[in-house]
This record gives structure tokens, sequence and C-alpha cells, in this order.
């Protein structure tokens, strides 16, 4: 589905990414951990296409393809999805119309013909009642004055709606009540099938155990430093990165 | 490798198709060129006016003498040479004014199908009332029989000075005086047509009526003339779009739009303004310095203001409301947005004169390209305006690093217990919310056009239904091009 090679990637010529490798095969669900500043939000950025970012070498395949020469927007049509860490909001802008004009602008972009107000109602009610979000919601303007934890449950609102290939959520787990990462896990299990890939990138083990990930991978000063299944995670909590620091072996 | 990212740049706005710039090939019938007491004789003339209306024209046109251009708005104006511009110019098949609209040229009413407002009973825009203003005159006014009905007077300015002379005489001047400004003074002398509207006592006006304003000849000015009475108790909504050929040389247009709501009258007035705004490097377009005001005479009278200010070169005008009678309401609410080289000067004045006299304004401002946009208002509280009460936001939106936004807003109150709130502000379009719209699919004109229609979205909610699709599209259509 996904493969880095060599991948370093700049900000203002300050290297972030160095030589950065990593393999996600089409079904699997991997977790990027890693302290603070370790450049996995970089990693998602530069997967999203954000121009911010140089990269400077290396090779991203998605799906067979350069995804480098593809527009963020049609690295969207081809099924790729961020979930923003902070997402923004976009006052005026009804909920709904948001989403809609976001999937018919992938369906448009297939050739698909534009999904019509009755079934588009329907599919995103009927993904709100998957994570349990209450209908108002969808009426309220797009993630305006919306909390911290409700804004996270409408990204995985629209990933639900638009059924990307391959998603990536970054930090979608940070600042949640126990029910809110409960919904967050909920959309992510429906979701998942064998032609879905997920990289989850988290600092709790909590969403993990929920989740049980194929591959979890720590990250540290641009590269990924060890892989294991999900127990490295628990293994993680308990030693903490210092413990990596003098043990970067990968298994 | 893509490089980091360029913010949005002024290139990105570039010339956008104005789908209204075509020029109806028409014979007409002109005045020459230039300005004297001998050519408003001959316009006077020309409609047949009685002579007080004649009389009228001259002291206005005696006052426009003393006065001078205004110099204190925000704007760069090219000198206009007034003797350059000719004053009255009709299709030569309205000379004989078409009795139905039947006689109406097929040209002409060909030309107003092609702008979206057909005329001929087929296929009239369901629930509106249109008053078509071709150059000079008035060519046709649609549903005159449902309206007389009900009572309400919907005909021509000409018409209006005709068949009811006694309305225009005490209303016409009485709330812009003839001397009022530079360009309300000009307009007095050279007016040649606009629209009358009278809505009797009680009277809720059945159906929404609408002026369309088209200039197509060429060097020609328009300047239109609207009078709304609404008598006490009675209610309508107004709206006004406009639109003009592709030329090279700038245009003149200088309306004057008065109101009068009587005890417990309500008047909304929308204008979807689409005028030729020029192309990229400012050639051509219409000056639209235009003086609108509405007078709250009676006691819990509403006038409300609603633009949206797409077109022209440059625009000058203030929809104010005198808010003299007790517990009346004055509101105003604009998007102004400019691109290319356009400037906007705009706002309003809330004038409390009754107590308990409350007035809201939203001007929403959107500046992209070289565009230059300013708000400049003007909040007075007299010293009877016991209780008065205001509110103002004005919102700035910048999209690219050349364009400006201004903000003049100004309060003179008199009375102590008056309450004024205002609230402003300045941003960028966020990089980081186009950068989201993208990931999820949305090209950047989508995005922009999303992002700017939310923030409109306070005062398109408060247009009539049918023409707040139409201000969005028409915002949708201005920000075409945006694409990098
Ligand atoms: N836009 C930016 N400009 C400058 N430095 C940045 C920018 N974004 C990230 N960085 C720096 O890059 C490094 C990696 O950041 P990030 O990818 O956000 O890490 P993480 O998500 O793992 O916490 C940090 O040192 C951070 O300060
Ligand atoms: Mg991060």
């Amino acid at each position: 589905m996904l493969t880095l090679h060599n991948v370093s990637v700049n900000i203002d010529d300050t290297p972030i990414l160095n030589e950065f490798n990593l393999e996600v095969p089409q079904g699997e669900v991997h977790a990027i951990m890693g302290p603070n500043g370790s450049g996995k939000s970089t990693l998602s950025r530069v997967l999203m296409g954000d121009e911010c970012y140089q990269v400077t070498q290396g090779a991203i395949m998605y799906q067979g393809e350069d995804l480098m020469a593809l527009s963020p927007e049609a690295r969207a049509h081809q099924g790729l999805f961020l979930g923003f860490q902070y997402p923004v909001a976009i006052p005026g802008v009804n909920n709904m119309t948001f989403l809609k004009t976001a999937l018919n602008a992938k369906r448009k972009a297939l050739g698909q013909s534009e999904c019509d107000a009755m079934s588009f109602m329907q599919l995103a009610e009927s993904a709100a009642q998957t994570i349990g979000m209450d209908l108002a919601f969808l009426k309220r303007d797009f993630n305006t004055d919306f909390s911290g934890g409700e804004k996270k449950r409408n990204e995985i609102l629209q990933m639900l709606v638009l059924e990307p290939k391959l998603v990536i959520l970054d930090e979608i787990d940070s600042g949640l009540d126990i029910d809110a990462l409960q919904a967050v896990a909920l959309g992510i299990n429906a979701l998942r099938d064998a032609g879905r890939s997920f990289i989850l990138i988290t600092h709790y083990p909590r969403l993990l155990e929920l989740v049980q990930p194929d591959r979890v991978h720590v990250m540290m000063s641009g590269q990924i430093v060890m892989s294991g299944d999900y127990t490295l995670a628990n293994t993680l909590e308990e030693k903490g990165y210092g413990w990596l620091a003098s043990n970067t072996v990968e298994s | 490798m893509a490089s980091r990212s360029a913010p949005l740049t002024s290139e990105l706005f570039s010339n956008i198709a104005y789908e209204a710039g075509f020029v109806t090939d028409i014979q007409s019938e002109q005045l020459p060129a230039g300005l004297n007491e001998s050519i408003i004789q001959q316009i006077s003339e020309k409609k047949a006016e009685p002579s007080w209306m004649l009389e009228w024209r001259l002291k206005a046109y005696r006052h426009w003498l003393t006065l001078k251009p205004p110099t204190w708005a925000h704007l760069k104006i090219d000198p206009i040479d007034l003797n350059e511009i000719v004053y009255f110019s009709r299709p030569k098949s309205m000379k004989d004014a078409p009795k139905s609209l039947d006689e109406v040229d097929p040209e002409l009413l060909a030309t107003y199908d092609k702008l979206g407002v057909p005329l001929h009973e087929r296929a009239r825009l369901a629930g509106v009332a249109v008053d078509a203003v071709f150059d000079s005159v008035s060519v046709a006014t649609t549903f005159k029989e449902t309206l007389s009905e009900a009572g309400v007077i919907f005909c021509s300015m000409s018409e209006a000075i005709e068949c009811h002379p006694e309305l225009v005489r005490e209303y016409l001047g009485s709330v812009v005086p003839v001397g009022d400004n530079y360009f309300a003074a000009l307009n007095s002398a050279v007016f040649s047509d606009g629209s009358f509207v009278y809505i009797p006592k009680d009277t809720i006006c059945p159906m929404e009526l609408s002026t369309y304003f088209r200039i197509n000849a060429a060097n020609t000015g328009q300047f239109e003339r609207t009078l709304i009475i609404a008598e006490a108790g009675s209610r309508v909504s107004y709206l006004e779009g406009c639109t003009a050929p592709m030329r090279d040389e700038n245009q003149l247009h200088a309306a004057v739009v008065e109101l009068v709501a009587l005890e417990s009258a309500s008047i909304k007035y929308s204008t979807v303004q689409n005028w030729y705004p020029g192309d990229e490097e400012g050639r051509g377009g219409i000056y639209n310095f235009v003086t609108k005001r509405g007078l709250c005479k009676g006691d819990r009278s509403k006038i409300s203001w609603t633009q949206v200010e797409t077109g022209s070169a440059i625009t000058w005008k203030y929809p104010s409301v005198v808010l003299r009678g007790e517990d009346t309401v004055g509101e105003f609410y604009s998007v102004a947005l400019t691109r290319q080289k356009q400037q906007a000067d705009t706002g309003t004045k809330m004038i409390h004169i009754g107590r308990g006299s409350r007035s809201t304004i939203i001007s929403k401002g959107i500046s992209a390209g070289q565009g230059q946009n300013t708000y400049r208002g003007c909040v007075k509280v007299a010293p009877t305006a016991a209780g008065a009460r205001n509110f103002t936001q004005c919102d700035s939106l910048l999209i690219g690093p050349h364009c400006g936004a201004h903000t003049f807003p100004r309060m003179d109150v008199m009375h102590p217990n008056a309450q004024i709130e205002h609230e402003a502000s300045t941003t960028r379009i966020d990089e980081e919310k186009l950068r989201y719209c993208r990931a999820r699919g949305l090209d950047e004109a989508q995005a922009v056009s999303m992002i700017v229609n939310g923030f409109c979205k306070p005062i398109f909610q408060v247009l009539p239904m049918e023409f707040a699709v139409e201000a969005r599209q028409l915002m949708e259509v201005s920000l075409e091009g945006c694409v990098g």
C-alpha cells in the first residue's frame, strides 16, 4: 500500500526526517510512537502533500505510484486520509455541507456520479451513529466551537464517510475522554478490512489495546529506531523512551 | 520537489470571465455629450415632464455648480470629465413608449433573458416583479396588474412623475436633499429614470419587487433615482441588480435611492451589485457613486439594507438610515469583494434621533489581488435618542499579499445612556484551512470559495432566498482563478 524508501525531509533547510524507511502492506494497521519532536507529524504532513516540507531525497510509493507527483487533493481522491492533530474550524460552513463537498469532489475526480442530498444524509447519519456522535453536530458550523474531543470525533466521522484506502491519524487519541476514545476505536475498527491500511500516530497504549495494530514502530530523531508487535507499546509505557535511546536495535 | 508553499499571490486572482459583459446591438437615441442647462432642459423635454420637475432639476444643477467632488474617501479616482458623458440615451424603439410587453423590442427582451431576468409572461421569475432599466429608461415593469390589485404602485420614475405627481412632489428629495452631496446633486439635475414604489397603509406587498439596471451604450452615465414609500403598517422587500458591458473607458453610475417608512412600516432593500469591474490592469469598469438613504419617519418603523458588492471599478456608497421615529430599527448588512484593481469605500451611517432607536451594522470586506476595501461607518446618537443602541461588527478577510483592508468607524454619541458596541477583525485567509480542505479533496478554488462563503454567511442568510443563491454563485465566479 505505502512504501517510504530513504526519505529525507527538511523544514527551512533543517533536516527533520533522515533516510526514513517504512512499509505498510495492504490491510495492516501500523502504529507510530515516539517522543515529541521526533518527526511524526512531519511524516503525516509529507504524506498529505504539505508544501512547507521539502523532500530532499528518497521515494514514496502509494499503491505502486509516485505519491509526490500528486497534489494534496489528488491524494485525497486516490484514497489517502489524514486525521489532523489540530483540525481547523470553518465558521459559517455547515458540517454536512463541508463533508458533502469533500465526498463529491472525490466522486467527481473518480468519474462517479455525485451523491445526492438524501443518500448523503443517510450516509452521514449512519456514520455518526457508528461512533455515537449526536446528530446535532452535523448541522453545526464545521468544527466551530467544538471541543478538542468533538473535533477528533468529527475527523473520524469524515473518515467513515469518505472511506479512504490509507488512513493516517495523527494523535487522534490525545485529549480524549474514555468514551471518546472508545468511539474513535469503534470508528477505526468499523472501517478496518483487508483492502485498507492505517497508520496511527499515538503516545498511548490505550488506543492500541482497543485497535490491536499489526506493527508498532518507534520513531526518534526522524528515523524508526525499533519495530515490534503491539506489546511494544506497553513495554515503552513501562520503560520510557530513555530505555530505547540506549537500546536502538531493530527487532 | 515541491518547494515551501508560496502564499496566495496576486496573480492567482487573474481576470475572471465577466458573464454580463456583452453589448446589445441596438439603435439608441442620445442627447449630445455634455452638461449644461440646455441639456437638462432637453432631458426634461424628452421625458415630457411638468415644469415643476424641470425647475427642481435646474435648482439642483445650480447648487451642484457650487460643489466639489468629495476627496475624503480612501479611493484613487482618475478625474472624470463630466462634459464627455452622455446624460440621456434610450433605445430608439422606446421613443413611443410601448404600451405593453408585446410592443417592447425583442432585442431588449433577449438582453434580459441572457442576463437571467426574463421579462416576458411565460418565463418570469416566480414571485418577483421586475422593473427593467436600460441605459436611461425603464423598458418594462412586470406583474403590474397583480400589484395594483393590492394597491401597490410599482412603476418607472417617469411614469410616477406623470401619474402620481402629488406623491413624487411630497417625497422626492425629502430624504436625500438635492444639494446633499456632489453626486446626489448631479443625479438630481440629470436623473433619467428609475423605479417608484408606493405601498399603501397596512399592506404587505404580495411579491418581491426588483429593479434590474443595465448600462449598455458607450460613454453613457446612468443616473437613476429610486423612491420607495411605505405607508403606516405596510411591508415591502425590494431588490436591485446591475450589470454593464466590458468597456475600456470608465462609466459613471451615480444613483440616488430614497426610502421612507411611516409608522410601523418595514422596508427591506437588497442589492446584488455586479457592475463591470474593469480588467486586470484596472482599465475600464463602472464608477459606482451612489447615495442611498432611508428615513424611519414613523415610530416603530424599520429599514434594512443588505448589499453584496462584487462589481464596479470603484464603489463609493453608504446606505444609511435616519432613525427619526421612536423605537425604530436600522440595519446594514454588507459583503464587499474587491479583486484585481478594484476599490471600494463603503459602509453606512446610522443617525439615531428617536428614543429607543436601535441599529445593527455587519460588514464583511474581502480583498484579493490588488483590491482595496474600506469600511467607513458613522453612528450618531442625538441628545434626543435616549436608550439608543447600536451594534457594529466589521470583519475583513485578506487573500494574498497585495491587497488592503481599512476600517474607519466613527461614533458621535450625544446621549449618556446610549449603548454602543463595536467589534472588528482583520484576518488573512488561513493557509492551514486551505491545506485542510485540500487534504479532504477540495481544490484550492473550492477551498477559498467555501471559506469565503462561510465568512459571508451572516449576510447571505438575510438576503431573499433566490438572491442568496445568486450571491453565492456570484462570489464563486468572482473568486475563480485563485488557483496557483
Ligand atoms: N513548520 C515548522 N517549522 C519549523 N520547525 C518545525 C515545523 N514543524 C515541525 N518542526 C520541527 O520539526 C521537528 C519535528 O516536529 P513534528 O513532526 O511535529 O514532531 P512530532 O509530531 O513527532 O512531535 C520538531 O523539532 C519541530 O519543532
Ligand atoms: Mg505531532
